[in-house]
C-alpha cells in the first residue's frame, strides 16, 4: 500500500527536463515580447474590458494565450459571446 | 576564390564557442579546405591556446587594424595542417579598439585568399558581438541543454535577426544522453521547439574535449572521439554536405557487456 502510494505521488512529480522546458516556455515569451507577467495580465483585463462594453462574454470561459509560430509571437484569443440580448440597452 | 564568413556566437559564456571555432577550423582544413580563423574576443583572447599556437603570437588584430602590421604578419600558420592561419586577439587592449567597419574590411581582404574564415565571437551582445557578426555570411550559434544558455541563445538568435545575419544556425553542445534518457536534460527536440531555428550540429558531453584543451590539440584531429566526429560532421554540413546526425545512444564498452554477461537484467 505504501508503495503503491509512493508510486502514485512520484508520478506526479514531473522529471526536471519537463520543468525547465515549461519555465523557459513563459521566460522566452516575457523576453520576445518584453513583457512582465504583470504587464501580459492586465494587458488581458483592459482587453476583455473593453470588448465587454460592446458584446456580453462568458468571462469564465475566456482563454487569451500567448503562442509561438516558429520565431513569431501571437496573441490567440478565445473569447465565448452570450446569446445576444439588447433588451437592456 | 571568395571566403564564406561563419561567426561562432552564444549569448552566455562558457558554452563552447572557441571549442566550437578551433575544431571546425580544423575540420575544414584537414578537409582540404583553405581556413583563417580570428579571435573577436579583444582582451579575454583564447583561441591561441585551444589551437595550441599561443607561443607564436608576434602581432595581433589590433595591431593589423592600427596599421602596426601588415595582415600576413599577424596571421599564424599551423604547422599540423598547412592550410590553416589563425589571428589572434590583442590581450591588452578593450573590445573598443576594434569597429564592425573594421572588421569587415578585414575579412574582405582576406575572403580572395581563403575558402572559409571562422570568427570566434566573445560572448555578450555587446560590441564585441556586433564586431563578430558584421562581417558574416553564416552566424553559428552555440548553446547546452540548460536553461540560461537556451535562454541567453534566444536573445542572441532574435538579434541576429535584426542585423539582418539571420537565420542563424544552432549547435547543441555539451549533451549528456544519460541525462537525456533520464529526463533530467532537455533533449535536442525540446531545444529546438523552444528556440526555432536549424539544427546544424549535436556534440555529445566528452572527456577528450578537455584532454584536447589541455594539449592544444582540438579533438577533431582525432575522429575516433565522439566529440571529434561531431565536429567533423558540423564541418561537411557546412560544406553543403547532407550528413545525417549521428546516433547518441551511450555505446557500451566491453566492461559494461562483460558486467552484463555476469549479472544478467542488472545493470
Amino acid at each position: 500500500m505504501a508503495d503503491w502510494l509512493a508510486w502514485l505521488t512520484s508520478k506526479k512529480t514531473p522529471n526536471s527536463a519537463s520543468t525547465a522546458k515549461d519555465r523557459l516556455k513563459l521566460v522566452l515569451i516575457n523576453d520576445r515580447t518584453d513583457l512582465t507577467p504583470a504587464e501580459l495580465e492586465s494587458m488581458k483585463n483592459e482587453l476583455l474590458a473593453v470588448i465587454s462594453r460592446y458584446i456580453e462574454i462568458d468571462s469564465n470561459a475566456v482563454r487569451i494565450d500567448m503562442t509561438q509560430e516558429g520565431r513569431q509571437q501571437r496573441l490567440l484569443a478565445d473569447i465565448p459571446i452570450r446569446a445576444a440580448s439588447r433588451k437592456n440597452r | 576564390m571568395s571566403a564564406t564568413v561563419v561567426t561562432v556566437t552564444s549569448g552566455k559564456g562558457g558554452v563552447g564557442k572557441t571549442t566550437t571555432t578551433a575544431n571546425l577550423a580544423v575540420a575544414l582544413a584537414a578537409g582540404g579546405q583553405k581556413v583563417v580563423c580570428i579571435d573577436g574576443d579583444i582582451g579575454l583572447r583564447n583561441l591561441d591556446v585551444i589551437l595550441g599556437l599561443e607561443n607564436r603570437i608576434v602581432y595581433d588584430l589590433v595591431d593589423v587594424v592600427e596599421g602596426r602590421c601588415r595582415l600576413k604578419q599577424a596571421m599564424i600558420r599551423d604547422k599540423r595542417l598547412q592550410e590553416l592561419y589563425l589571428i589572434p586577439a590583442a590581450q591588452t587592449r578593450d573590445k573598443n579598439a576594434v569597429s564592425p567597419s573594421d572588421m569587415v574590411r578585414l575579412t574582405d581582404d582576406l575572403r580572395e585568399e581563403f575558402d572559409w574564415i571562422l570568427i570566434d565571437s566573445p560572448a555578450g551582445i555587446e560590441r564585441g558581438f556586433r564586431n563578430s557578426v558584421a562581417p558574416a555570411d553564416t552566424v553559428l550559434v552555440v548553446t547546452n541543454p540548460e536553461v540560461s544558455a537556451v535562454r541567453d541563445a534566444d536573445r542572441i538568435i532574435g538579434l541576429i535577426e535584426s542585423e539582418e545575419k539571420g537565420p542563424a544556425k544552432l549547435i547543441l553542445n555539451r549533451l549528456n544522453t544519460e541525462l537525456v534518457k533520464r529526463g533530467d536534460m532537455l533533449a535536442p527536440d525540446d531545444v529546438l521547439e523552444l528556440l526555432a531555428v536549424e539544427l546544424i550540429g549535436i556534440v555529445p558531453e566528452d572527456d577528450h574535449v578537455i584532454v584536447s584543451s589541455n594539449r592544444g590539440q582540438p579533438v577533431a584531429l582525432d575522429p575516433k572521439t565522439r566529440a571529434g566526429t561531431a565536429f567533423l560532421n558540423i564541418a561537411r554540413r557546412l560544406k553543403g554536405e547532407d550528413v545525417p546526425f549521428m546516433n547518441l545512444e551511450e555505446k557500451e564498452d566491453i566492461f559494461q557487456k562483460l558486467s552484463r554477461l555476469i549479472r544478467p537484467g542488472g545493470n
